[in-house]
């Protein structure tokens, strides 16, 4: 037999640690709040700042602990109503047990066992108990929770994940009414005097005659404990939610759209007093699109510019309405007083900024996630243009880009173009080595290739640096920037797919060696 | 939400459902509480969900991500044929199922989760889905046509040499028309 009369403290004990995980789990999503956090702290640490930006794989990590916790806590609870109901079941008067129990059924005294008569089941019981009823609603909200967060539905169907998420509020309001019931009980203090369990426990049938020195135990319930862990991240979100509702009547206004071939949607805006720093990203939110939705989207501006502005790439429910909104499918010119109310939430910083902090810096962007690096390419070239302080630091830059198609290419080559010459004017050929490497193609596109091989520009890009077929030789390339610049600290950014992420990391490691140090930095989202 | 296939969301719901159902078999049984029996219940029919439900359905748009290991479930699900197919028979078939979890306090809470699985696996079936296979590819090689039956006799036409010369220095100057059609059929 198992030990249900420990069940109690098995269920206490997860009980404790899901009110400090419950605290926790709201606060790393305060992005305004760690934002602002993140600001004060840079100027003390960096790497003390670098830790906020890790703020979704710790809500992730609370999220899963609340779910073990729980877990454990329902089971101990369901020894734990069994014990109760056994209790009541085994009407035996030389059993402590149901002593217990019939303690309360008089006036003015109050019970122990929440589990009042023998006609009951512990099912009834949990659905006309406080506890019981909250226990089950909150454990509801947080399975489908837990089962619309899964990879496959946020990645293809956010609205889902998004809207089920919300009901963390049905799992905070549950959770605080949890223990009002306090159908947890204890032996109060003044009976503890009267009847010490040490001495007393055995001698239950003696309880309140005058000889036994044993009074009949007092009980009363704890009172209820998880508001004051929950009430100030509670206050903390509401917070934020209301500075989101402040920005999203701040008023932008989209001053040019541009439609990509890659179906990329460039939207060029402004707002007053916005001032972002390199590589950081927004979050927009369309109100005749959606009222609730804010999606995240990198800047691909520079500081430098008077403007802001972020590529889209089409892929759901939403960005496709928004194409939509902006005129996507006429053919017409869109009247700028037509084009939709936008709102934007940030920016916020990622590890992109830490790029001027490098003497020598390798830039590696798969696909769309070569966007924060527009950023970064447009920013070192109107700081070296303007001969500011913050680019002398930066001697090389090599920039890989890796693409499965080629009509992506479209609207970054563009920005290339520009970069490649202006600095064939100024004769810094060797400031800036970048590598698009195309890494699937057709079979009638390699024809072309093949015959345009010779030509002086590149046949996709049209940039004087041709475009290379397959994937980087990583270990080649390394190598040749270890031996071109020793001894200094070389900064590996990537923004791209966690298995491209993991090879990265790993030349970094080997190839780290006396003077020559990479360092490795990944954007995430 | 217009492009939702709510047969995946249903899917996850199902296999935790699953699961939680399989886990109060456990401890029901395990603890030997009252009303065991539906607790041994729970067991096998959280086993059989779990089952049933482990490998994913391809989606109909986009690319589909496996569980893994699920191939070989994957057979034995398809092999079922339209009851397998069919969402509307998973959704009565998990509403029936769920129904003895409710009777002991252990499975109560899987029963209500495959309940609401039930409930999404409707909604899916109202909107026409149901479940596709995820197979390995098998590149299919075009058939060879019926004209080629044995290897050519004569060498590829060249052009003249004085063309063949130009070729070496200008690419696109060298370019010139085949007399005779070549193409990839």
């Amino acid at each position: 037999m198992l030990p249900h009369q420990h069940a109690l403290s098995w269920a206490r004990a997860p009980a404790a640690c899901l009110n400090f995980n419950c605290m926790l789990i709201l606060l790393p999503v305060c992005r305004n709040l760690l934002s602002f956090l993140r600001g004060s702290i840079q100027c003390c640490s960096r790497t003390a700042a670098r830790q906020l930006d890790r703020n979704i794989t710790f809500h992730k990590l609370v999220a899963y602990m609340i779910a073990f916790h729980t877990a454990v806590h329902i089971i101990a609870h369901l020894f734990n109503f069994e014990y109760f109901m056994d209790a009541q079941l085994n009407r035996n008067s030389s059993h402590l047990p149901f002593i217990l129990s019939e303690i309360g059924d008089n006036e003015n005294v109050s019970f122990l066992n929440p589990i009042r008569s023998n006609e009951t089941s512990p099912t009834i019981v949990m659905f006309t108990t406080i506890a019981g009823l909250t226990g089950v609603v909150i454990t509801l909200a947080l399975i489908l929770i837990i089962t619309s967060s899964m990879e496959v539905i946020r990645r293809s169907y956010f609205e889902v994940f998004w809207y089920t998420h919300h009901l963390f509020v049905i799992f905070f309001i549950g959770l605080v009414f949890h223990g009002f019931g306090r159908i947890v009980r204890g032996q109060t203090l003044g009976s503890l005097n009267r009847n010490k369990p040490d001495t007393c426990a055995n001698r239950f049938e003696e309880w309140g005659k005058n000889e036994s020195g044993c009074a009949v135990p007092e009980f009363a319930g704890n009172p209820p404990m998880t508001w004051k862990w929950v009430v100030g991240p509670m206050f903390l979100y509401v917070c934020e939610r209301l500075v989101r509702i402040y920005r999203s009547h701040q008023k932008v206004v989209i001053t040019k759209v541009v439609m990509h071939p890659s179906k990329t949607l460039e939207l060029q805006m402004k707002k007053k007093g916005f001032h972002m720093e390199v590589g950081q990203y927004v979050f927009i939110q369309c109100p005749s699109i959606s009222r609730l939705e804010w999606h995240p989207f990198t800047l691909t501006s520079a500081p430098e510019e008077d403007y802001f502005t972020v590529h889209v790439r089409i892929v759901g429910d939403w960005t496709q309405a928004l194409y939509e909104a902006c005129g996507g499918n006429k053919s017409e010119l869109q009247e700028a007083w037509k084009l939709p109310k936008v709102a934007i939430d940030g920016p916020f910083g990622t590890a992109s900024e830490d790029v001027f902090g490098y003497e020598v810096v390798m830039l590696v962007g798969a696909g769309i996630g070569v966007t924060p690096f527009a950023s970064i390419l447009k920013s070192v070239w109107y700081k070296h243009i303007q001969n500011n302080e913050g680019i002398k630091e930066i001697l090389s830059i090599y920039f890989y880009w890796l693409c499965p198609e080629t009509e992506a290419f479209e609207w970054f080559a563009d920005l290339l173009q520009s970069l490649e010459r202006q600095m064939t004017e100024r004769d810094m050929a060797d400031f800036l080595s970048y590598n698009i490497y195309l890494t699937r193609w057709k079979e009638t596109e390699a024809a072309h290739f093949r015959v345009h091989h010779e030509a002086e520009n590149d046949p996709i890009t049209g940039l004087k640096q041709k475009t290379l077929y397959g994937k980087p030789n990583w270990d080649n390339e390394f190598t040749t920037i270890a031996s071109a610049h020793p001894g200094t600290k070389v900064g590996v950014f990537l923004c791209g797919p966690q298995m491209l992420g993991k090879s990265l990391e790993k030349q970094c490691i080997s190839h780290t060696e006396a003077g020559v140090k990479f360092i490795f930095n990944k954007e995430n989202f | 939400m217009g492009k939702i296939e709510w047969a995946m969301w249903a899917n996850e719901q199902a296999l935790a459902a699953g699961l939680i159902l399989l886990t109060g078999g456990i401890v029901g049984v395990a603890g030997q509480f009252r009303g065991w029996e539906f607790a041994s219940y729970a067991i096998a029919a959280g086993f059989f969900v779990c089952m049933l439900e482990y490998p994913r359905s391809k989606r109909a748009k986009g690319t589909s991500v496996e569980r893994t290991g699920q191939y070989c479930f994957t057979v034995c699900v398809k092999a079922f044929g339209p009851v397998t197919r069919n969402y509307y028979v998973r959704a009565f078939l998990h509403a029936a199922l769920c129904v003895p979890g409710g009777f002991m306090l252990a499975t109560v809470l899987g029963c209500v989760c495959l309940g609401i699985a039930s409930l999404i696996y409707l909604a899916a079936a109202v909107r026409g889905e149901h479940w596709e296979p995820i197979l390995p590819r098998k590149d299919t090689r075009k058939p060879v046509a019926e004209s080629i039956k044995s290897p050519p006799q004569n060498p590829p036409p060249r052009p003249p040499p004085e063309i063949r010369r130009k070729q070496a220095k200008d690419v696109e100057g060298a370019a010139y028309d085949n007399p005779i059609a070549v193409t990839d059929e």
